[in-house]
C-alpha cells in the first residue's frame, strides 16, 4: 500500500512538472507580440496608446493555454493525490485486489 | 425680513446636515462589508502556523436531500462585495443636480461617459443597453479581485463564481444567436464546411470554459505564487536570524515589503486587467453573435410570410 501511494504521489508531481512545459508556448507568443508592438511604436510613436492596450489584451488571451496547463498542474498537486488514494483504498476495501 | 433669511439659512443647514448623515451612512455601507468579511475570516480560520494554500473556508453547511448546501467564503465575500458596490454607486449618485457643485458628480459622469464610449467603440450603437450589464460585471470582477489586498479570499479565485458569470454570458450569447431563428442557428454550425460541425460544437462550448478558466487561473496563480514566495522568504529569514534564537530569531526580516511588490502586480494589475478582459470578451462575443443586417432580413422575410398567409386566408374567405 505504501508503495502504491508513493507511486501515486510521485507520478502526480511528475505530471504537474510535465504539464507546465506548456508554459513555453505563451512565453514565445507573448514575446513575439511585445516585439512587434515595440516595432510598431518605434515606427509610429503617436499610436502608442492604442498599440499598448491591444497588445496587453492579446497577451492576456495568448496566456490562456499556459493557464490551462497551470490549472492542471495545480489540480495534480492539490486535488488529484487525495482522489486517487481514496479510490485505491475503496477498491481495496471492496476486495478488488490486495496490496 | 431678517426672520425669513434666518429661516432660509436654517432650512439649508438642515438639508446639508441630512445630506451629510446620509453620506456617512453610504460610506459605512461601503466599508462595513469589508470589516464583516475580515471578522468572519478571523473567526473561522483554523489555528495553525505557517503558510498553506487552501480553497475557500466553509462557513455553513445546510443538510439537504441530495447534497449538503455549502455556503463558503467565496459566496459570502461576493455577496458582501455586491453591498460595497451598491454603496459606492449610491454615494457617487447622491445629490445629483443640473448645476453640479459636488466633485463626485463630475467623477460619476466621467465614468459613465467612458463606459458608454467603450461600449460604442466595441459593440456599436445597437447594444447601448448593454452598458449597465458590462460595467456591473467589470465592477464586480475588479472589486472581488482587489479584495485580496485586505488579506481576504478573493471570490474570483473560486472556480464556481467565475463559472457562474461565464455561463450567464454564454446564455446571452446563445440568446442573441437564436434571435435569427433556430434554423439559422443550426446552419451556423455547418460553416464553412459541413464536416467541421463537431469541431464547431466543441468550440461553442469552449467559449464559457475558456473565459472561466482564464479569469480563475490568473487570480489563483497570483495567490499561489505569492504564497510560495512568502514561504520561501520565511525560510530565508529563519536561516539568516534563526541562530540567534528567541525574539531576534523570530523577526520576519525579509517578509517586510518584498511581498508587497508582488502584490502590486498580482493583485492590482492582474486583477484589474482580468476584469477588463472579461468585459471585453463579453462585448466581443455578444456583438459577434448577432448580425443586425441578417436580423433585419429575417424579420422582413417573416413579415412577408405572414402577409402571404393573411392574403390566402382572405381569398379563401372571399371564395366561401
Amino acid at each position: 500500500m505504501a508503495l502504491a501511494i508513493g507511486i501515486i504521489l510521485g507520478c502526480c508531481a511528475l505530471g504537474a512538472g510535465i504539464a507546465m512545459i506548456a508554459g513555453i508556448g505563451p512565453g514565445i507568443g507573448e514575446g513575439n507580440a511585445v516585439a512587434k508592438a515595440c516595432e510598431a511604436i518605434g515606427r509610429q510613436p503617436e499610436s502608442k496608446g492604442a498599440v499598448t492596450s491591444t497588445m496587453i489584451m492579446g497577451c492576456a488571451i495568448a496566456e490562456t493555454t499556459g493557464l490551462y496547463a497551470l490549472i492542471i498542474a495545480i489540480l495534480l498537486i492539490f486535488v488529484a493525490p487525495n482522489t486517487f488514494i481514496n479510490a485505491l483504498q475503496k477498491a481495496q476495501e471492496m476486495g478488488l485486489f490486495n496490496l | 425680513m431678517d426672520k425669513e433669511k434666518n429661516q432660509n439659512e436654517n432650512t439649508q443647514n438642515e438639508i446639508t446636515l441630512k445630506f451629510k448623515i446620509i453620506d456617512i451612512l453610504y460610506i459605512v455601507m461601503m466599508i462595513a462589508p469589508i470589516v464583516i468579511a475580515i471578522t468572519l475570516k478571523v473567526l473561522f480560520t483554523p489555528g495553525g502556523d505557517g503558510v498553506n494554500i487552501t480553497g475557500p473556508l466553509i462557513y455553513v453547511r445546510i443538510p439537504f436531500a441530495l447534497q449538503d448546501i455549502i455556503i463558503t467564503e467565496a459566496q459570502i465575500n461576493s455577496w458582501l462585495i455586491l453591498i460595497t458596490i451598491f454603496g459606492v454607486c449610491l454615494y457617487m449618485t447622491h445629490g445629483l443636480s443640473e448645476n453640479p457643485t459636488l466633485k463626485r458628480q463630475h467623477f460619476a459622469e466621467m465614468i459613465v461617459e467612458k463606459a458608454e464610449a467603450l461600449i460604442n467603440d466595441n459593440m456599436g450603437d445597437y447594444y447601448m443597453s448593454f452598458t449597465p450589464f458590462i460595467m456591473a460585471i467589470m465592477a464586480i470582477s475588479a472589486f472581488s479581485s482587489l479584495m485580496s489586498l485586505f488579506g481576504l479570499f478573493p471570490p474570483t479565485s473560486d472556480m464556481n463564481v467565475v463559472a457562474g458569470w461565464s455561463i450567464l454570458v454564454f446564455g446571452i450569447i446563445t440568446y442573441y444567436k437564436l434571435k435569427c431563428g433556430p434554423l439559422n442557428y443550426m446552419k451556423e454550425f455547418t460553416k464553412p464546411v459541413a464536416v467541421l460541425t463537431p469541431i464547431n460544437i466543441i468550440s461553442e462550448f469552449a467559449t464559457p470554459v475558456s473565459m472561466a478558466f482564464r479569469h480563475y487561473g490568473n487570480v489563483l496563480s497570483g495567490i499561489v505564487v505569492s504564497v510560495l514566495v512568502g514561504s520561501a522568504l520565511q525560510g530565508l529569514s529563519r536561516m539568516l536570524l534563526g541562530w540567534a534564537g528567541g525574539f531576534i530569531g523570530s523577526i520576519p526580516l525579509l517578509q517586510v515589503g518584498i511581498p508587497a511588490i508582488l502584490s502590486v502586480y498580482f493583485d492590482v494589475f492582474s486583477g484589474l486587467l482580468q476584469a477588463f478582459i472579461f468585459a471585453m470578451l463579453t462585448m466581443l462575443y455578444v456583438s459577434g453573435a448577432f448580425d443586425l443586417d441578417a436580423f433585419m432580413e429575417y424579420k422582413r422575410k417573416k413579415q412577408e410570410k405572414k402577409n402571404k398567409k393573411l392574403k390566402i386566408k382572405q381569398t379563401n374567405l372571399e371564395e366561401n
